[in-house]
């Protein structure tokens, strides 16, 4: 009821009163938010870019190291580098050695780990029950995750070198290297194992099956593609790893091929470190580490793009 | 009620097929009984073994290094390790530890000083503010990053950037501890950034959207309640990422050199812990010599460092689990 | 014994005071149940009921969940399965299952009948072919694959993929066939066609079947029974469950008021 005793109807003029009355505290307000806002606002957007440039910081920087390398190796990496042997004349030097000995290297390291590592996964995916040992199991692969390459070189130094007599030998460096990259291999089939679901198990099961052959039958083809993503992953890291080699005493000068197991031997990441050393004496050797750089790093690019297809194409999703 | 393709049972076909299904049921169960199972028993126990050695392989690193370590401590007094005297090569050999203690401590704290704020920085940017379209193309950009072998790092840090430090540091020596201590920041960038996501991200929409409801800024949503929700994520990060840089060997033995000072001048060349073992296996030191065994020490306190971090690091990232 | 039909028959299953825990959670209290050969044997009851934990102990498909108990008997064919000296594997050879959702392995469609026979040691390559074909046929889905046999499973459909499920079953040629609620994730045709095929199923095997559809069980089932809460209240000829039930708890449960 407004003053002229007519109800419900709110008058034009009452309305005016009304708003002129609310909006000049408002008014005040109004202002004094308004720059408060803007002022955030635009410290904000200042933190957006800010936190942009961080992300793209590193992103430049690798686009820098690549350029710089690429650069460098222009003109250096051709066919004969690829197939050469070592010389004292940087021209002529080649890195066949390094490759033969990447190469005879994983053919140690792949199934070593495969087989370890699979093994290790479907005991603790399958057969495991809650306890001690797989606790102790679990808790000994993420330690081995984490413990410095340099180690795994003083382990392979005392255990594979010298006790077990095998010199600075392929055969050594293949096993300090498996158990450097174990951990990579178990954790990704154990995620690929996880993936299988429950009742494809149970159906396996229901038909009279036991555990093993439900594992053999069922678990294990589905888990294909996700064990081999992780192969390669580790298959990845071996081959740029240097500490581990170095320590267990891969010398610096290799002339001959390598062509068996207990042969010495060089590898790429290896052959890049000492030529690096050596840029102050021989300013040429900074050209023959860039070459093997991109090598190695089109090594590397490969790889991993076969693992994205792989993982792509074959992992079966339910 | 008629079913497809089902067989009448008055077709002669069905007697016919009866008959081989009993066969069929009878040599099945004539082969499980025969069947002796003892897969079932051998295989868990073939696989338990397969497992077991990761254990034996942490038993034989901590064996190895634990060994030699005694050897080493038998003929080097423990005070001598405190000292900053270290020349294991000369005629009167010196064991003091701490000009390597002090070059690992040095290039760690400058490879932080560069990744933790540039990998919050786009932590933040990745999980907060990026829209997914680019999120999709910068993370795997960035995780290429960290695929990088350390090797090419330890390249770069040597051969472009010293040279350009010392255009602007004139005093910098051609090895020192600045380039790769920055170098090394920028390796572990991916580290510190996925992990400080993935801490960010689980922290329930909810809590985001309720600061966004009441007017704040994005800012301002992640400094006052997404960074301080996922703070054990993000520390447990950090901590393994100073246990990444202890840990790292080729760039700190390429671009910081050797020498044995106990200096805090970071335009100097500083030997880590990981570059002392490296040196010393690549060169000429005999097996069975004290300065053989120092490695085995070295060894030993890196690695009891490294798994000290590494719990502490577990332990965080517990609590931070708990908490949802 | 003698069945609907008034000839001879045996019990196959005579459950005899079956009680089962999860931990400490009692699933089945006293169950006492004997199941004629070659009829059809529905189960009923509302969710939690314990009746597929039930059918799940005949075949001992319980035994791979670490915390289940069980006490009392189960006698296949006059055999406890639980103590003779039959395996586990031959019980499940005898006893097959068709599970709720249907799961085909990501394999053929051959080669996902013919699972059972080769793991048990058939190798033949025509032996394997002769029953693939002759369990598609009593399957009711030979007529649709023939043609496709080496064709991935996974391109069937949902009702498709639920019968070449039964052909697997039927392949080890068991006696009983356990179904847990097998029509539950399918549309009305294929639930049809699934339930025609039952009634044929029927004259050579015996078939306990798991439904939470109570008109599903009236149609097909010549006996039902009624569990709650872990008890077995009735179970009698499936007219009389449904026609003139003797507890009242069922007669709630078939008309609707609770469930």
């Amino acid at each position: 009821m407004n003053k002229d005793g007519n109800e419900g109807f709110i008058l034009k003029e009452d309305v005016k009163l009304m708003n002129e009355k609310m909006t000049r505290p408002e008014k005040e307000q109004v202002t004094f938010n308004k720059d408060r806002i803007a002022w955030r606002i635009g410290l904000n957007n200042f933190a957006k870019h800010l936190f942009f440039l961080s992300t793209v910081f590193a992103i430049v920087v690798l686009g820098i190291l690549l350029y710089q390398i690429v650069v460098g190796s222009i003109g250096w990496l051709d066919w004969q580098f690829l197939t050469n042997n070592l010389s004292i004349f940087p021209e002529k030097a080649g890195i066949k050695g390094a490759i033969m000995g990447t190469l005879f290297l994983m053919m140690i390291v792949i199934p070593i780990t495969l087989i370890i590592g699979v093994a290790t996964a479907i005991y603790l995916e399958e057969y495991a029950t809650e306890g001690r040992i797989q606790r102790i199991i679990k808790v000994n692969i993420s330690n081995l995750a984490s413990v410095p390459s340099v180690i795994f070189g003083l382990l392979g130094l005392t255990v594979f070198s010298r006790m077990l007599n095998l010199g600075p030998s392929i055969l050594a460096g293949g096993l300090t290297m498996s158990l450097l990259v174990l951990p990579i291999v178990v954790v990704a089939s154990q995620e690929a194992l996880r993936s299988v679901p429950g009742f494809l198990r149970e159906a396996s099961y229901g038909m009279g099956a036991d555990k093993w052959t439900t594992i053999w039958r069922v678990v294990l083809p589905i888990s294909i593609p996700g064990i081999i993503t992780g192969a390669i992953l580790s298959i990845s890291r071996a081959i740029g790893e240097t500490a581990p080699l170095v320590v267990l005493g891969v010398p610096t000068l290799i002339m001959k091929i390598p062509t068996g197991i207990m042969d010495d031997f060089t590898v790429m990441p290896i052959q890049i470190y000492y030529w690096t050393l050596d840029t102050v004496l021989t300013p040429e050797y900074a050209y023959l580490a860039s070459a093997t750089i991109v090598v190695l790093l089109v090594t590397l690019f490969i790889l991993n793009s076969v693992a994205i297809i792989i993982r792509n194409k074959f992992q079966k999703k339910f | 009620m008629k079913a497809l393709g089902v067989i009448h049972p008055n077709s002669d076909r069905s007697g016919e097929m009866k008959m081989e299904s009993n066969n069929v049921r009878e040599i099945i169960q004539q082969n499980i009984r025969k069947k002796n199972h003892f897969s079932d028993k051998l295989m868990p126990k073939i696989f338990l073994f397969m497992a077991l050695i990761s254990v034996v392989t942490t038993f034989g690193i901590v064996y190895t290094l634990i060994f030699d370590s005694i050897k080493f401590f038998s003929q080097v007094p423990i005070s001598e390790v405190f000292s900053t005297k270290l020349s294991p090569l000369s005629k009167n050999p010196s064991f003091g530890f701490l000009p390597l203690l002090n070059g690992t401590f040095f290039t760690t704290i400058i490879a932080m000083l560069v990744a933790v704020p540039i990998g919050m920085g786009a932590a933040i940017y990745l999980s907060q503010f990026a829209s997914e379209q680019i999120r999709k193309i910068l993370k795997p950009v960035l995780e290429v990053l960290a695929g990088i072998p350390t090797i090419v790092y330890g390249f770069f840090a040597y051969s472009f950037v010293t040279p350009l430090l010392m255009k602007l540091i004139p005093s910098l020596g051609a090895k020192n501890v600045l380039s790769p201590g920055i170098v090394m920041g920028i390796m572990i960038i991916p580290m510190v950034a996925s992990l400080s996501e993935d801490a960010m991200n689980a922290v329930p929409e909810i809590m985001k959207e309720g600061a966004m409801g009441l007017g704040s800024t994005k800012l301002e949503t992640t400094t006052k309640v997404i960074i301080p929700a996922s703070i054990s994520g993000i520390v447990a990060s950090v901590v393994l990422a100073i246990s990444r840089a202890i840990g790292e060997t080729m760039i700190v033995t390429i671009a910081s050199g050797s020498a044995k000072n106990f200096t805090f001048d970071i335009t100097q060349s500083m030997q880590t812990m990981t570059a002392y073992i490296v040196e010393f296996t690549s060169g000429d030191a005999g097996s069975g010599t004290v300065g053989y065994y120092s490695l085995y020490a070295v060894g030993l306190i890196l690695f009891i460092f490294t798994l000290i971090i590494n719990l502490i690091a577990q332990y965080i990232a517990r609590k931070y689990r708990e908490e949802y | 014994m003698r069945n609907l039909n008034g000839n001879k028959s045996k019990f196959v299953y005579q459950v005899k005071g079956l009680n089962l825990w999860y931990g400490d959670k009692q699933v089945l209290k006293d169950i006492n149940m004997k199941v004629l050969e070659n009829e059809i044997t529905a189960i009923i009851g509302p969710s939690g009921c314990g009746k597929s934990t039930f059918v799940k102990t005949l075949n001992r498909m319980t035994d791979n969940i670490p915390i289940v108990r069980t006490e009392g008997e189960i006698l296949y064919n006059s055999q406890d399965i639980f103590n003779s000296e039959m395996k586990v594997e031959e019980l499940r050879t005898k006893v097959g299952m068709v599970f709720q959702k249907p799961n085909p392995f990501p394999k053929s469609i051959f080669e996902n009948v013919v699972y059972g026979p080769k793991i048990h040691g058939i190798k033949s390559k025509k032996t394997l072919m002769e029953i693939a074909e002759q369990s598609l046929r009593g399957a009711a889905l030979w007529e649709e694959v023939k043609d496709r046999l080496s064709d991935n499973a996974y391109g069937l459909s949902g009702g498709q993929q639920q019968r070449l499920c039964i052909a697997r079953t039927m392949a080890v040629s068991p006696e009983v066939i356990l179904m847990d609620e097998p029509t539950a994730s399918l549309d009305p045709v294929a639930t049809m066609k699934i339930e025609e095929l039952m009634e044929d199923l029927k004259k050579e095997y015996t078939i306990i079947i798991v439904t939470h559809n109570m008109q599903q069980a009236a149609r097909i089932s010549d006996k039902t029974a009624f569990f709650l809460s872990g008890e077995l209240i009735e179970f009698d000829k499936t007219n009389k469950v449904f026609g003139n039930p003797a507890d009242k708890r069922t007669e709630d449960y078939i008309t609707g008021r609770f469930g």
